[in-house]
């Protein structure tokens, strides 16, 4: 049987005394798209720091394709095929388009020194497959976009900004992605044309798995097969939309009803 | 701007170059301080009309478009100041000066412009170089050469010892570690009796197959400063930092540099070993601060303690904040500016460290990012047609 793409097996995360993952479960099967539910400081962004190695776990292990990744460096779990995006905005804005992008590309890309000093040539070469390769994937989400990723990234409104972030995660063809809440601060018009164009990119390439946190119900039961609710750190429910939205334990931490 | 399409014609950064050139002449040459006075004024209209009638937009995308014409066209202007004035001692050492300072600063912009490690003891890891040059020549009978090399190999040596402190700590913290370091370094050059003490030390001349460069040149009739050689040394040094730097901005190194100043977390989540690319800029930076310090020593022929104050720190770093962050020839001309400025006014020498830190004030107010903000990456330049704008253009838009 292979084992799950992503498992999180009874992660806990205290600061202080404050705890804020709980012995929380939660699977990812390749393919999936899994919606990260629950109301404000119920841990979600919390989780996907854990399994992207910013903060450590202090109970609980995490594993990536069947690997233990505990107690594994960002980098490392960068290496082993996981990228995020984040909540707030974390692009490089005096930089351009491209180099924002490429900055997700690091493991595909030469850093010797010889070869980026001294072997210009091929040096060009790898900078035009790159840029290429870039323009392809932007274009997935706007030809208007991808005409300008040579431009200052602190020029673009915010939902192409988004997109830049998605595609710096995507570039590097990893198998999981985690997107918290792409929807920030956009539109609703803005974040219907967002999740297109992520359903659109899924399609391009086959077998992306995605786990997304997401305050818009709309946009959760649009586009996930499976939702996970998180509340004060707790795992409180798990399953398709339609079951979850139907819960009266999700009700209830949403509405905040006793 | 109308893109007109001779915008890339070289002719405009050729006759930039030319007018720089002259421009320098002119100053250089000029002796009382009214004349001065006035090419500053005439500089500053320039300037400012330049940049009103689009001139500068011009001149920009010119020298983008035919780079290695205005690099050539850049060496041959110092060669050209240097000739005119062969036989000008204090001259020709002022821009020996001035172009060694830009080979630190050069190293110096590595770290801070590029890697976001700021270093507030500048002035000592070119004293390093220094009293490397100083000691190998005093008490070892390695070729006078070598210096240079092992100036810039000190610095990064020695430079290692701070590289556990500058990775833990950031901003304000990291800068007085480099800060403390730089007392430390002036207060140990002063107890060191092997080192000269307070007194300092000499330094042999560089001696290079039997060619003494202390001594004046003689070509027939032409007969040049004794600090000629020094010169070519130090535009040699420059021309190859220059190109070092130049590279390394363009290519997946300067990218990750720029991603680890800019985003420290965004940065461990896409792969990048922080200390790694850490480590390497301030190595890389120490190493061309010590080489220019190495040569600087042989040009001085005397150094003491005294020439390596955390005020001479504050002066490269003014120069990097004052061409604008990560920018060669913002780099360039500051260092020519913060040189020669104070020597020709004999005024404002007193006054120096007030002017340099009111203009930094002045500049941090209103042109943050320097007189000539850097630019977008352009990794292969010529690669593409249409060129990105400057991040100061796209704010004002």
């Amino acid at each position: 049987m292979s084992a799950a793409l992503l498992g999180c097996k009874g992660v806990t995360c205290r600061f202080g005394g404050l705890v804020a993952l709980a012995r929380v479960d939660f699977e990812v099967n390749d393919g999936e798209i899994v919606g990260l539910i629950g109301p404000n400081g119920s841990g979600k962004t919390t989780l996907f720091n854990v399994i992207t190695g910013i903060y450590g776990a202090d109970e609980g292990a995490v594993t990536v394709g069947g690997t233990d990744m505990t107690a594994a460096t960002p980098q490392a779990i960068y290496r082993a095929g996981v990228t995020r995006t984040f909540q707030r905005s974390r692009m490089c804005l005096p930089l351009s388009v491209f180099d924002n992008i490429m900055v997700g590309n690091h493991k595909r890309l030469n850093h010797g020194l010889v070869f980026n000093l001294l072997r210009r040539g091929a040096f060009a070469a790898e900078l035009v497959r790159n840029r290429e390769e870039a323009h392809e994937l932007v274009k997935v989400f706007s030809r208007e976009l991808a005409g300008r990723i040579e431009e200052p990234a602190a020029g673009l409104p915010m939902i192409d900004r988004r997109r830049i972030e998605i595609c710096r995660a995507l570039i590097s063809r990893p198998r999981l992605v985690l997107l918290d809440e792409p929807s920030a601060g956009m539109t609703h018009e803005e974040t219907r044309h967002l999740m297109d164009d992520i359903l659109s990119v899924r399609e391009r390439l086959p077998g992306l798995t995605i786990v997304i946190i997401e305050h818009e119900m709309g946009v959760i039961e649009r586009v996930t097969d499976r939702c996970v609710v998180l509340n004060y750190g707790r795992k409180i429910k798990e399953g398709t939309f339609a079951e979850v939205a139907g819960d009266r334990q999700v009700q209830e931490a949403y509405l905040g009803v006793a | 701007m109308t893109a007109a399409p001779n915008t890339l014609s070289p002719l405009a950064a050729l006759a930039w170059a030319a007018a720089a050139t002259l421009y320098s002449v002119l100053f250089l040459g000029a002796e009382s301080e009214r004349a001065l006075g006035t090419l500053l004024v005439i500089a500053a209209a320039g300037v400012v009309l330049g940049a009103r009638f689009g001139l500068v937009d011009r001149i920009r995308a010119s020298i983008g478009g035919n780079e290695r014409a205005f690099d050539i066209a850049a060496i041959a202007g110092v060669l050209v100041v240097g000739l005119w004035f062969h036989e000008e001692h204090f001259i020709i050492l002022m821009m020996t000066t001035a172009l060694l300072l830009m080979v630190a600063a050069l190293g110096l912009t590595i770290q801070f412009g590029y890697a976001g490690v700021v270093n507030f003891a500048g002035a000592a890891f070119l004293g390093i170089g220094c009293y490397t040059a100083g000691v190998v020549t005093k008490y070892t009978a390695l070729p006078s050469f070598l210096t240079l090399p092992l100036g810039g190999l000190m610095a990064a040596i020695i430079g290692s010892i701070l590289i556990l402190p500058v990775l833990r700590t950031r901003g304000h913290y990291a800068a007085l570690v480099t800060i403390a370091f730089g007392i430390l370094f002036k207060v140990f050059l002063e107890v060191n009796d092997t080192l000269g003490g307070p007194q300092g030390i000499q330094v042999k001349p560089i001696v290079l197959f039997g060619w003494n460069f202390n001594s004046p040149i003689r070509i027939g009739d032409f007969t040049a400063s004794f600090y000629f050689s020094y010169l070519l040394l130090a535009l040699l040094l420059l021309v190859l930092s220059f190109a070092l730097v130049r590279r390394l901005e363009r290519s997946w190194i300067g990218l990750s540099l720029d991603a680890i100043r800019l985003d420290e977390i965004a940065s461990a989540c896409y792969g990048l070993n922080l200390a790694r690319w850490k480590v390497l800029a301030f190595t890389l930076g120490n190493f061309l601060a010590g080489t220019a310090g190495a040569a600087y020593a042989h040009v001085l022929g005397f150094i003491a303690p005294n020439n390596f104050t955390f005020g001479d720190s504050l002066i490269l770093v003014s120069i990097i904040l004052l061409g604008g962050l990560g920018n060669l020839w913002g780099v360039a001309v500051a260092a020519a500016f913060v040189v020669i400025l104070p020597e020709k006014f004999q005024v404002i020498q007193e006054y120096r460290l007030v002017l340099y830190a009111a203009l930094v004030i002045l500049i941090l107010l209103f042109r943050p990012e320097g007189l000539l903000p850097r630019q977008l990456r352009d990794y292969v330049p010529g690669a593409k047609p249409q060129r990105g704008r400057s991040h100061a253009e796209e704010r004002v838009r």
